[in-house]
């Protein structure tokens, strides 16, 4: 997944003369995780920028960097610490368009490495999406696998809107997939459906999608349709529903905190609308209320198989 | 004392008491500073040495996570921790493992920590040593809270926050001298000035000349000190400290150093480095110039270092035997610390988690 991202970035940085980059340790360093590396040597200093320790900083000045016409995007080191920036995402960049009357706007993309599951440090496996789809104006998309990232990239480095954009930290090197040399984009705001299916119907996003369909190729017997989201804000909630429809039964997998998450959100929905026409209540397989552990403790915390298998068994099982 | 006006950062000063060949300005040395506490300094210094080698043979072996190496750095935690009173607070970043051994705690606690044990979090109420922090640049307001609380009970007690200089681009640093000094808190802020925020220099971090004068535009003084003089660093921070008991308010002293190794166990400085320019600093580190000091003074030789070898080799053994046979965090442990009571959906998701795990 890291080279079809840096590969989204060097084809549209070569597209696109206004796409700059900004971050620390982004230029001579190429990113934590490597995903800038080979930009500044190609593109020099004032196209990729190794900028001073400061989220808010970063973040806040791509805004009136975005504004002057460039198109930023800037690179969090981790999810955790987009928190310094948490201001300027939510107060200015996801409401200058409003807060202008559509006068000025402000596209540009944060990219962040996102999710539990390295055996990282403390506040770097953080899965706290929530915060930013609960804030109107910023885009949040989230990949699952190598083609998708660089198509979901490109748009959103197209995109007229603010994106963020989270990176499974754990898919950045565990996955592997050919991804096409041509430019292509993936549209922002639609799901996808990964797998076909009429018995329940499985939404996830990120990182879980690859430990649902793990789970599933254990049972060939049953019909599961999996949706990645891909999008987290906007939502399609037309790919939902019309799934639904089909299997009335839902199970959602996410490895965010459940009080207040994205999950909670689709199981409500989709039990107000289908009131009395499920075939069993909306199951939810997240993660806990409580800080994500250090490493010797993370797979406690993590969704496994073995949670998801008892979700689907519950669901199943009732009629 | 040391008096901060004659090292006026705006006019390029810089303390230095101890040379790179041990040779030492008698005049300048603290009488606190006695050979023994010197002796003590740095065989605390080695001892910090060993275990963040031992530490990086371990995260090699996949033993250990990711941690950041005081490699050449030494003398600035340590001698201005061992600076401080036993009341004191320290308010540490991720780089001062050194204060656990300036505080007299288990040294093993590092090692489970970065293990990925939160166990070893659990540190006496009395040690005053705040827990690691990793978000740059966000703990120095807590030992600015630390101080103004001090100051405004009217204690003597003191609180130093330690950060690299990346973190003096954060918002919250700044904040933090700005609140220590309109309410004259009993604080010290130490800068370790290591040259390099991961692959960021000193001179791309900020366009000011040093950072101990930004302690200046916040209205009180800053000083930078040879931060691989032990004396310098033990002198500045005294002093810092005595002012700050005293009422008047807290100081910014900027540890001038050098990261001899990578940022931590995650990246390679040999990728954005230049190696010519680390070379020089190893003769400047800080255990060579004390221990040539001692020696010009009569008071260490071969045997007493192999001796000192020996014993923080043993030490680092067993603290790390220590850490390795302590159980992991069981689920009982991840949830319990989250409220000061367990809630009844904690209590839910504890038993549906526990079901999977029946051993536990």
């Amino acid at each position: 997944m890291v080279q079809a991202l840096n590969q989204a970035l060097d084809q549209e940085m070569a597209a696109n003369p206004n796409v700059v980059i900004m971050g620390e340790d982004v230029g001579h360093d190429g990113g934590v995780f490597r995903v800038t590396d080979g930009l500044i040597q190609k593109y020099g200093e004032k196209r990729v920028l190794d900028t001073p320790l400061a989220e808010a900083g970063i973040v806040g000045t791509a805004l009136g960097m975005s504004v002057y016409g460039l198109r930023p995007v800037v690179e969090i080191q981790f999810f955790g610490f987009t928190y310094p920036a948490f201001q300027e995402i939510v107060s200015h960049v996801a409401r200058l368009r409003t807060r202008t009357r559509g006068v000025y706007t402000c596209p540009m993309v944060i990219r962040t490495p996102y999710g539990i599951g390295i055996k990282a440090l403390e506040h770097h496996s953080e899965s706290t999406e929530a915060y930013f789809t609960h804030t109107p104006g910023i885009k949040v998309v989230v990949p699952s696998s190598p083609y998708d990232a660089k198509g979901l990239l490109i748009s959103a480095m197209r995109s007229e809107d603010p994106v963020l954009f989270l990176e499974p930290s754990r898919l950045y090197r565990s996955i592997k997939q050919e991804v096409p040399e041509t430019v292509y984009e993936i549209p922002l705001g639609k799901a996808k459906i990964l797998k076909q299916g009429t018995d329940l119907t499985i939404v996830a996003w990120g990182s879980m999608l690859r430990m649902v369909m793990q789970t599933l190729s254990k049972d060939q017997n049953l019909s599961a349709e999996v949706i990645d989201l891909r999008t987290l804000s906007p939502l399609d909630w037309d790919t939902i529903f019309t799934s639904v429809e089909k299997t009335r039964r839902l199970l959602i997998v996410a490895e965010a905190p459940r009080l207040g998450g994205l999950a909670s959100d689709i199981s409500a929905t989709v039990s107000e609308k289908f009131h009395g026409k499920l075939k069993a209540p909306v199951e939810r397989v997240t993660g806990f209320d409580i800080t994500p552990p250090l490493p010797l403790g993370e797979h406690l915390y993590m969704v496994d198989e073995k949670r998801i298998l008892k979700a689907i068994k519950k669901l199943t099982h009732s009629s | 004392m040391l008096n901060f006006k004659d090292y006026n950062p705006l006019e390029g000063k810089q303390l230095q008491i101890m040379d790179e060949k041990g040779n030492l300005n008698e005049s300048l040395r603290p009488a606190e500073l006695t050979d023994e506490l010197l002796i003590d300094i740095y065989k605390k210094m080695t001892l910090l040495r060993e275990m963040d080698k031992k530490a990086a043979s371990l995260q090699r072996q996949g033993r250990m996570g990711v941690f950041a190496s005081s490699y050449g750095q030494e003398a600035s935690v340590i001698a201005s921790s061992m600076a401080m009173g036993k009341e004191d607070w320290i308010v540490p970043a991720y780089r001062q493992q050194g204060a656990i051994i300036a505080k007299n705690l288990p040294i093993s606690n590092f090692f489970l920590y970065y293990k990925g044990n939160e166990v070893a979090s659990r540190l006496p109420r009395e040690s005053h040593l705040f827990p690691v922090a990793i978000p740059v640049g966000s703990q120095p307001l807590h030992a600015a809270g630390l101080g103004m609380a001090a100051r405004l009970k009217g204690d003597q007690t003191c609180a130093i926050a330690y950060f690299g200089e990346g973190a003096t681009s954060e918002g919250e640093t700044l904040e933090a001298f700005n609140f220590a000094g309109v309410y004259k808190a009993n604080t010290i802020f130490f800068c370790e000035n290591n040259q390099w925020a991961i692959s960021t220099p000193r001179l791309r971090q900020t366009a000011a000349k040093t950072i101990a004068q930004k302690g200046v535009a916040f209205g009180f003084d800053g000083i930078q000190v040879d931060g691989n003089d032990p004396f310098a660093v033990f002198a500045a921070t005294l002093a810092a400290r005595k002012r700050a008991a005293e009422g008047e308010g807290p100081t910014l002293i900027e540890s001038f150093t050098y990261r001899l190794g990578d940022h931590t166990s995650a990246d390679s400085a040999k990728k954005y480095r230049d190696p010519a320019e680390v070379e020089p600093w190893h003769d400047k580190e800080p255990l060579l110039r004390t221990r040539l000091y001692l020696t010009q003074k009569g008071l260490w030789d071969d045997q007493k270092e192999e001796d000192l070898a020996n014993e923080v080799y043993n030490q680092v053994g067993i603290a790390v035997a220590e850490a390795e046979k302590t159980p992991n965090q069981t689920i009982d442990d991840i949830f319990d610390y989250t409220f000061a009571e367990l809630t009844p959906t904690l209590q839910e998701q504890k038993s549906y988690l526990k079901q999977f795990y029946p051993e536990t």
